[in-house]
């Protein structure tokens, strides 16, 4: 389901909002709540018809309504079970407008650095082989667990994250882990706009509450562009308060992130990791980072720049922190290198 | 047979469910919590650099990423065999008290104080807290709003963001504080301190009042005779931020104290085929099963423990609030009995909220956190560590193991609901077993009553599971052997 680019005009009755968590830390929701009184101003412009942590309405109440009955639904989490897939494609059905909220939603965000590594070393690192766990029988969840009185369920756990519009179609992006509350009320306060004179929607597949810029844009601190001969870690430096990190070294993922959260990280002395997902024109974090850093390393030497970037001691992990069920890179599949592998036992844990 | 599946509604969108089998004469036969998650965490951390964790676990649980983010830190501070600077640690435990007083004040006026302000049996509708704020008066709401605010700005001026907080790091803290900024750390503290001393007030109007609810603490229904855990300081008080872990038994006697890097040799984790999230227990006891008292192995950690296995409370108004709740509740101000009524534990998490809220102004006051001696630069060769922290909801462990550059090869975490999944399983079945008798009807009031005793763990599925989805509501659902719905109800 499309929605074109013409006005939605305010009903009689007011436009119904969603709102809806699925794989996600609850962050985003706390993040909507942190618009404070604006919330109000919410409340009076729409009528809030789904909202499992704030608002009593049921599944079913959704499954009653009619297709496209919902106006705005805010969809925050990844998919990575059926229970997540069957609400992402319902809330698609009944909404005119489906905006992945979130990080989880648009990339991936952490839950998605799951997919390095396997369903079964996820599985028999949690139930067999961490030090605290004490399973001799090697007893394992079941999908069905019959007992004396009657059956007891589980759902599957599924192998690979994967975000929103790689499940359904998505009709705006908010980016950000958690998106902030400057920017969520940025986004509610133009719809509202948009429902009650009647403007044109903005081009299907915007992203909204951002800016159109990189996060270098928004720091404070001075960049000189200053070839590096080497990397350091965050805890192996006190950096200069002034001056940009990845100039002093520290791996900073600034130039590869899309601007709008404001700086926070790097104004706090600490290097942006990439929670606003991929810089404008570019669809993929990782290869914009390896571009960004290309120009910052100073040697020509194949050799020279091959130990220099051996400095970043987790190029997959750092790079795409966010956006791994977006990587072009695919599902990167590390069997024989995740806990739960022979290798394990080396380790006196 | 007859089954009655409190569920979450269908497995749709429930990151909890209860099940209820009731015997042909309409008794309760068995009851099983379920946590149909599970987290992919601990596996997905290893080949990252342990220093990464603090941001990377903090995404377990937006609600409590403080938790996660400090207890990270601490953990790394381990792995690096290193001891960050006085004023480091001060400011991380004035962030991390004045986000745990805001956590509790959320718990008690937004999940909890609705069933005693309202009544358990209130009509949903109201049983929330718009529903409290129009029968206590505005100035209510004002104060949650005010203190949640409060502690959000004091996160937000140490931690560089309010929701997953990003400046601890192995050897310190990356921010310290201007003189401007620790005026507005004081306010925000004279903020929380006034809505914890209010807090008291409102127990005492709306809860202990009223006889009804007292007798509702009381009854057998909600009681259950666990061991407890908590951390304590050097004098025996309750800490939230540092300490040992001390467990006593069901008499108030000592199992063990021990330091939070032995945690393995002290608890293990059971495993059950019908839930994702395992089942810790004490070693010194064994995996007894589902049983109480003091052989069991199953203990409690949560406000109620943990105020249970302190001997006091470090500051004075919590202590004065310690001492009137021992009194009332087993008549002994010392503190030497343990608590054992679940319902205990909102009064409990008073205790700990004014404590929180005080600890959090003496910390603001000190001279010391305007400090620039923040970071220590590791130095050691990175091994192994761990890192224990209170969470809200109970005792928290990070254990991680690197290679000589920092790189983790292994990730243990033992979170704060987990601690507590033995006893919440059982406190609903004896719930359970009270509210639902032959020929009885089950009405909304009597499921609530059900949900009462779990909704005081406060627990949170997001971090117990570290699990994606992690939602913390639950809807229930009785349903008919047929599938017919009798009823339903839901946590918010």
């Amino acid at each position: 389901m499309t929605i074109e680019a013409e006005p939605i005009t305010a009903a009689p009755t007011k436009p119904k909002l969603a709102l809806y968590w699925a794989a996600s830390c609850g962050g985003c929701e706390i993040a909507v709540l942190d618009i404070k009184e604006k919330i109000l101003d919410v409340d009076a412009a729409f009528d809030v018809v789904f909202w499992p942590v704030a608002v009593d309405f049921k599944v079913r109440d959704v499954e009653a309504m009619d297709d496209g009955e919902i106006t705005l639904c805010l969809f925050n989490g990844a998919v990575r079970t059926s229970d997540n897939e069957y609400m992402a494609n319902l809330l698609r059905r009944k909404a005119r407008v489906l905006v992945a909220f979130g990080s989880c939603a648009c990339e991936g965000c952490i839950p998605a650095l799951s997919n390095t590594t396997t369903r079964r070393a996820t599985l028999d690192w949690a139930f067999r082989d961490s030090p605290s766990t004490d399973n001799p029988g090697d007893v394992r969840p079941q999908t069905q667990t019959v007992t004396e009185f009657g059956t007891l369920e589980l759902p599957e756990f599924w192998e690979t994250v994967r975000t929103l519009d790689q499940v359904v179609d998505v009709d705006y992006y908010v980016p950000g882990c958690p998106p902030q509350a400057h920017q969520i009320w940025a986004v509610l306060e133009t719809v509202i706009d948009i429902l009650q004179n009647g403007k044109p929607l903005p081009p299907k597949g915007s992203i909204l509450g951002a800016g159109d810029k990189t996060c270098c844009d928004e720091c404070p601190r001075v960049r000189e562009e200053k070839r590096i001969t080497g990397f350091v870690r965050p805890h192996e430096i006190i950096p200069d308060p002034d001056t940009c990190l990845l100039d002093q070294g520290i791996l900073c993922m600034g130039p590869a992130t899309r601007s709008g959260c404001g700086a926070l990280c790097v104004t706090v002395g600490v290097p942006c990791r990439g929670c606003y997902g991929p810089a404008p024109n570019s669809k993929d974090q990782g290869t914009k980072m390896v571009a960004a850093l290309s120009s910052v390393i100073d040697s020509q030497d194949p050799a020279v720049i091959e130990q220099i970037l051996d400095g970043i001691v987790d190029p997959v992990g750092t790079f795409y922190r966010f956006s791994m069920a977006k990587a072009t890179l695919g599902r990167v599949n590390l069997e024989g290198s995740s806990p739960g592998d022979t290798e394990r036992e080396e380790v006196g844990l | 047979m007859k089954e009655i599946l409190i569920d979450p509604i269908t497995r749709l969108e429930g990151h909890g469910k209860i099940d209820i089998f009731v015997d042909d004469d309409g008794e309760v036969a068995d009851c099983f919590f379920i946590v149909p998650e599970l987290r992919g965490f601990e596996a997905f951390c290893v080949g990252r650099p342990v220093e990464e964790m603090p941001r990377i676990t903090s995404r377990i649980c937006g609600v409590c990423s403080e938790a996660h983010h400090i207890a990270s830190a601490k953990a790394c501070d381990d792995v690096y065999h290193v001891e960050i600077p006085p004023a480091a640690r001060k400011l991380r435990e004035l962030l991390y008290s004045a986000f745990f007083a805001g956590d509790h004040m959320t718990h008690f006026y937004i999940l909890a104080g609705p069933d005693f302000v309202m009544g358990p049996d209130a009509p949903p509708a109201e049983r929330n807290i718009l529903g409290m704020i129009h029968k206590l008066g505005i100035d209510t709401g004002k104060v949650v709003i005010g203190a949640r605010a409060a502690a959000h700005d004091i996160v937000k001026i140490l931690g560089g963001k309010t929701i997953h907080m990003v400046t601890a790091l192995p050897g310190g803290v990356t921010k310290g504080v201007t003189p401007e900024e620790r005026a507005e750390l004081i306010d925000r503290a004279g903020t929380l301190l006034e809505a914890a001393k209010f807090t008291i007030d409102i127990l005492n109007d709306v809860v202990l009042a009223n006889q009804a609810y007292l007798d509702l603490i009381l009854s057998d229904t909600y009681t259950h005779r666990f061991n407890s855990m908590g951390t304590v300081d050097e004098n025996g008080h309750l800490n939230v931020y540092d300490g040992m872990i001390r467990v006593v038994d069901a008499d108030g006697d000592q199992i063990v104290t021990y330091h939070p890097r032995d945690y393995l040799d002290n608890i293990a984790e059971h495993v059950e085929t019908w839930s994702y999230l395992k089942f810790p227990f004490l070693k010194a006891r064994g995996w007894t099963g589902f049983t109480d008292g003091s052989d069991s192995g199953l203990y409690r950690a949560s406000p109620l423990s943990r105020v249970n296995a302190a001997t006091g409370m470090a500051t004075p108004l919590a202590q004065a609030e310690y001492e009137r709740y021992f009194e009332t509740l087993t008549g002994d101000a010392s503190g030497a009995t343990p608590v054992h009524q679940t319902l205990a534990t909102h009064w409990a998490r008073v205790v700990e909220l004014v404590y929180a809220a005080e600890r959090t102004m003496e910390l603001a006051r000190d001279e010391e956190i305007l400090s620039p001696d923040i970071r220590t630069i590791p130095t050691e060769t990175p091994t192994e560590g761990v890192g224990c922290i209170e969470a809200p909801r109970g005792t928290l462990t990070h254990h991680y193991v690197t290679d000589e550059r920092g790189i983790l090869e292994k990730v243990n975490l033992v979170v704060g609901t987990t601690n507590n999944h033995g006893p919440i399983s059982m406190s609903i079945k004896k719930a359970a077993q009270g509210l639902i008798t032959a020929g009885s009807e089950i009405t909304e009031g009597v499921l609530n009553k059900i949900e009462m005793a779990f909704r005081a763990y406060d627990p949170c599925f997001a971090c117990a599971t570290h699990s994606l989805p992690g939602q913390m509501s639950m809807i229930v659902r009785v349903r008919a052997p047929d599938g017919t719905v009798v009823s339903e109800v839901r946590r918010d």
